[in-house]
């Protein structure tokens, strides 16, 4: 068999603990051909050019195709898979009911509710010594929190858990067995919206003040949202708020734990989770590839040229530690400042979830770090979830001596 | 705190606007409207937002120098060492933004001798963007918009005391009060001041304003604080343009006259100038263009209180706002033998000034808006740039060079770079608008003003104007560096299928008239220009 190549290591699950040494192979060449006709991009500097680049689109339907063969599904619903001006529209009518210039304290009132969230969940294992990360707390945590937010029963996690993480393992980087990929993709997506679809209509008859009711009552200078454009923006939302955070909280613990000094630094330093989670952002970031990209042009860009209705694939996670952009890339600096990362993405499609995903993580990483006694992992490295594109431990055990008490 | 936004980086990402909400808020999408002195209990909050900027625009109570630099440590400190950096002595004019970055870099790139600002008012370097905006609108008091500390720049800071004039042969800056003070180098920084209304009695009137210093920002505030019947605001520029905005935010009654044929033609030419005046209509401006103002008139106790225009028509006030533009803050430099005049002090690209004979000099630095320098990518030609991303960048170029040899020297080769924010709406340009034939509208919709417009001279790419839509400006830029064809032949998200460019529509540039230079000697050894100044 033929030596695979980098970004082939890369997508091989094997490599999943830790790919961050390929990652610097595949810098070498900021932007490379793949076998398979994609793009692969891994310099800072290049990927935030693509990032603000017009030429640049979203939408797979503009990947050329050889004549005949069949039309790819869409990938990921809702508006994070459209160009402007749909995207812009959709995405300001989403905005309007999360942040500003219209709700602009929706988010921040949210901070009481999310703190009392996280200890309840940690008061749940105050009794073990022994603690999952991830099905104890990085996974409840944001699904209870999107959930309120969007206004879905919570008690039907079990139904939409299987339609999201079929949705969000289906996506990633890779042209091979994309096909049944997104074919397994498509099932599950159309079983996702019809269920949030009906939970909108319901919505509709009795209004409340969740993120559902907003989408499918509001009307403006923008019109109004299609009953289908709410169902696939709710599954939009609901997705990604819900197989991305969990991976930010679990990386984060992960990396607290594999520098034990800093959990005493999270107590001391109030301000430091701050800065802890925009590094964490950059070092171990929940999104490590972007593959949802096409050129419209042909496209210059470090020696290279993207031919036109080529798909690109960008690694943020790679750029992110470019040593080109950022000092001692591969050192976790917990108290990082002017740290420009990648970890959210860049320009029209940076992460609409960004303010909410950054105050969960820095309210979860400070809970743990203050209540979690004597924490150690159990086994390093933890088990990981299949996907290369959003990478995350499956599971984090970890033992402690005891957990501290909530002062009343 | 100190908050300052680079709103040059920005590009309305909103995020801290989410994360510390009553100190950043959009006003409108992408408009960024923030307290340039947040409280100590917003703390928290604030150093949120900053660490979620996706550009690292925010910058508090210190201002970062050049920060992209310090990711690698690219900030390269000069590697000759003559001495100077231990022991010299510098001095800068004009203690603005201009002068109090340029000390900043000095300090970070190791000059250790003896450090002099010279400022003409009794603050502290303070931000003047905001004055127009979050002052006027009455969200943050007119002395709260200090910059980030000079203080920490270890420098001698000699506040309300004007310099009155330079001897280069001397070496020496006179000051108003007699005093000298001695130099090795010196920077120029002394900016730009409002144009005062040129009838001096009927600008005597109270309630007719220029709009440039604290002081002009605080009265006019406190005027419109005590809600006047209408405003009057003279000349529609970008400063007359954000007045009439707040005045109506505060819903004032506003008149906007405007001798061109519509608002921010001198900036952006004739084609974006008719959707500004769309903009300043649908907000309910009072506008009127091809109008002038022909004399202000008071009442009995020397109170404003009307305007006759030119069309015979008269406007009722109590307010009138003079932004007519500025004036170069040149006059200390009339018998210094440098090239200075109506245009600015000329310099070469790397800030060293050019004296009346056109020779560059060695050791007096100019930068920000008196800065008359040659831009090799819009053909050399000499402009004068009222830009705060200008002042800054031109400051931290002026700074270096003034610690480097030949050898080691920057030209100053940033593409123009500027903002504004009213009626909701960001608009923003790179490159020089007016340096067109054509515009064309490349993204989006003039109607809903979210829009690309790019500018075209002879076929090369030489601007870009966004309303609302920040993120493609970098784009652009990087197009126009690259002396990219006009109009772009390839298909982009939100384009029409078919780009149709319009002439431009862009004023004639204006050619100081009331200087004029003679050349005298015959000798090559003894041929000298002469600066004949006329009687403004
Ligand atoms: C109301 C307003 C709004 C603005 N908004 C924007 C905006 O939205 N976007 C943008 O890009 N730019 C904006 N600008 C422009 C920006 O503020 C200027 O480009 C910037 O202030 C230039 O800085 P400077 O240091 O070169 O000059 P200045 O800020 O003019 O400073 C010069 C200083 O020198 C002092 N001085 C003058 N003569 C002497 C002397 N003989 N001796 C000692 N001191 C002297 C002056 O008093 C002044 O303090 C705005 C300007 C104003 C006035
Ligand atoms: C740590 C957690 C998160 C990370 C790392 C993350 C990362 C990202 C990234 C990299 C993108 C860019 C995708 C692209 O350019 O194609 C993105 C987009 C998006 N994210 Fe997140 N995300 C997180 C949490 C959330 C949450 C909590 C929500 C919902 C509340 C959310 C909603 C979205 C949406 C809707 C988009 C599409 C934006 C658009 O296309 O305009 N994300 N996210
Ligand atoms: S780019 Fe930075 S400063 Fe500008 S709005 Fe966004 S977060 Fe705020």
């Amino acid at each position: 068999m033929a030596p695979s190549s980098v970004f082939e290591q890369i997508l091989d699950y094997s490599h999943r603990a830790d790919p961050y040494s390929l990652y610097a192979e595949l810098r070498r060449t900021p932007v490379a051909r793949q076998e398979d006709g994609t793009y692969v991009v891994s310099g800072y500097k290049e990927i935030v050019a693509l990032l603000h680049d017009p030429r640049i689109s979203s939408d797979r339907r503009n990947l050329a195709r050889p004549p005949g063969s069949e039309e790819g599904a869409t990938g990921l619903p809702g508006f994070i898979s459209t160009d402007p001006p749909v995207h812009d529209r959709l995405r300001r009518l989403a905005m309007r009911h999360f942040g500003p210039p219209h709700s602009p304290h929706r988010i921040e009132n949210l901070r009481p509710e999310l703190i009392l969230i996280v200890r309840n969940l940690i008061d749940g294992v105050a009794d073990r010594t022994r603690i999952d990360i991830v099905d104890d707390i990085a996974y409840p945590f944001p699904v209870t929190v999107i959930c309120r937010l969007l206004g879905v029963p919570r008690e039907d996690e079990s139904r939409f858990h299987v339609w999201a993480d079929a949705i969000a393992e289906s996506i990633g980087p890779g042209e091979a067995d994309r096909a049944e990929r997104e074919r397994r993709r498509t099932d599950a997506q159309r079983e996702l919206g019809q269920y949030l679809g009906g939970l909108a209509e319901e919505r509709r008859k009795n209004l409340g003040d969740d993120l559902l009711s907003g989408l499918i009552s509001y009307e403006g200078p923008d019109g109004a949202m299609s009953p289908a454009d709410v169902a696939v923006t709710g599954s939009l939302l609901l997705v990604a708020g819900h197989e991305t955070t969990v991976n930010l909280i679990t990386n984060g613990t992960l990396t607290l734990l594999r520098h034990p000094e800093l959990i005493q630094r999270l107590r001391d330093e109030p301000d430091l989770v701050i800065y802890t989670v925009e590094e964490l952002l950059r070092y171990e970031p929940p999104v490590h590839f972007i593959s949802s990209r096409v050129a419209l042009e042909d496209i210059e860009i470090a020696g290279t040229t993207i031919p036109k209705g080529a798909p690109i694939a960008l690694a943020l996670a790679a750029g992110s530690r470019d040593p080109e952009h950022v000092a001692e890339p591969d050192r976790f600096i917990p108290d990082r400042r002017y740290n420009e990362h990648l970890g959210f993405g860049a320009g029209i499609h940076y992460c609409f979830g960004a303010p909410l995903a950054r105050l969960e993580a820095q309210i979860a990483l400070s809970e743990l770090a203050r209540r979690l006694q004597n924490p150690r992992l159990v086994t390093d490295p933890p088990p990981y979830r299949p996907s290369a594109g959003l990478r995350g431990p499956r599971h984090l055990l970890i033992e402690v001596d005891g957990v501290t008490q909530t002062t009343p | 705190m100190r908050v300052i936004v680079d709103l040059t980086r920005c590009q309305g990402y909103g995020q801290c606007a989410f994360l510390a909400p009553d100190v950043f808020t959009m006003n409108g999408e992408e408009a960024l409207l923030y307290d340039t002195d947040a409280d100590e209990a917003q703390r928290e909050h604030v150093l949120r937002a900053a660490a979620a900027c996706p550009v690292q625009a925010i910058h508090l109570d210190r201002m970062a120098t050049q920060h992209r630099g310090m990711r690698t440590g690219a900030v390269v400190s000069p590697p000759v060492d003559d001495g100077f950096r231990k022991t010299g002595r510098i001095v800068i004019v004009g203690a603005s933004l201009a002068g109090a970055r340029a000390a900043g870099v000095l300090r970070r790139d190791g000059f250790t001798g003896s450090l002099t600002l010279i400022g003409d008012e009794p603050y502290e370097p303070y931000d003047r963007p905001p004055l127009s905006k979050q002052v006027l609108v009455g969200r943050v008091p007119a002395d709260h918009t200090l910059l980030p500390r000079l203080r920490e720049v270890d420098a001698e800071w000699l506040p309300g005391v004007a310099a009155a004039g330079l001897d280069l042969a001397a070496r020496t800056v006179r000051l108003s009060d007699g005093r000298e003070v001695g130099f090795d180098r010196v920077l120029i920084a002394t900016g730009a001041r409002a144009r005062p209304w040129p009838n001096p009695e009927e600008a005597a009137l109270d309630g007719v304003l220029p709009l440039r210093t604290i002081e002009e920002a605080s009265s006019l505030r406190e005027r419109l604080a005590a809600r006047p019947r209408r405003v009057l605001v003279i000349g529609a520029g970008f400063t007359g343009s954000e007045v009439a905005s707040v005045c109506r935010d505060l819903d004032l009654p506003v008149t906007v006259v405007e001798r061109g044929p519509a608002p921010l033609v001198g900036a952006l030419g004739g084609v974006i100038g008719d959707v500004a005046a769309d903009m300043q209509r649908a907000h309910g401006v009072d506008l009127r263009c091809g109008v002038t103002v022909e004399a202000l008139e008071g009442d009995a106790d020397g109170r404003f209180r009307a305007a006759r225009l030119s069309d015979g028509s008269t406007v009722e006030a109590d307010v009138a706002v003079v932004a007519l533009g500025a004036i170069r803050n040149v006059e200390w430099l009339r018998d210094s033998g440098l090239a200075a005049g109506v245009w600015g002090v000329a310099c070469d690209a790397g800030c060293r000034a050019v004296d009346i004979n056109g020779l560059v000099t060695d050791d007096v630095f100019v930068a920000g808006d008196v800065a008359r320098f040659p831009h090799p990518v819009y053909n050399f030609q000499f402009m004068t740039l009222e830009h705060w991303g200008n002042a800054v960048a031109q400051a931290e170029i002026a700074a270096h060079n003034m610690l480097s040899d030949q050898a080691h020297r920057w030209p100053h080769l940033s593409l123009p770079v500027f903002w504004s924010n009213q009626f909701g709406t960001s608009i923003k340009s790179v490159g020089v608008p007016t340096f067109a034939d054509e515009v064309v509208i490349a993204h989006g919709s003039v109607e809903e003003r979210r829009f690309v417009a790019l500018y075209g001279y002879r076929g090369r790419l030489t601007a870009a104007v966004t309303f609302d839509r920040a993120m493609w400006l970098e784009f652009y830029q990087g197009l126009i560096e690259r002396a990219a064809p006009f109009p772009p032949d390839f298909r982009a998200t939100d384009r029409p299928e078919t780009l149709r460019p319009v002439p431009a529509e862009v004023p004639e540039r204006l050619e100081a008239t009331q200087v004029t230079v003679m050349v005298t000697g015959h000798d090559p050894a003894e041929r000298r220009a002469t600066l004949v100044h006329g009687d403004r």
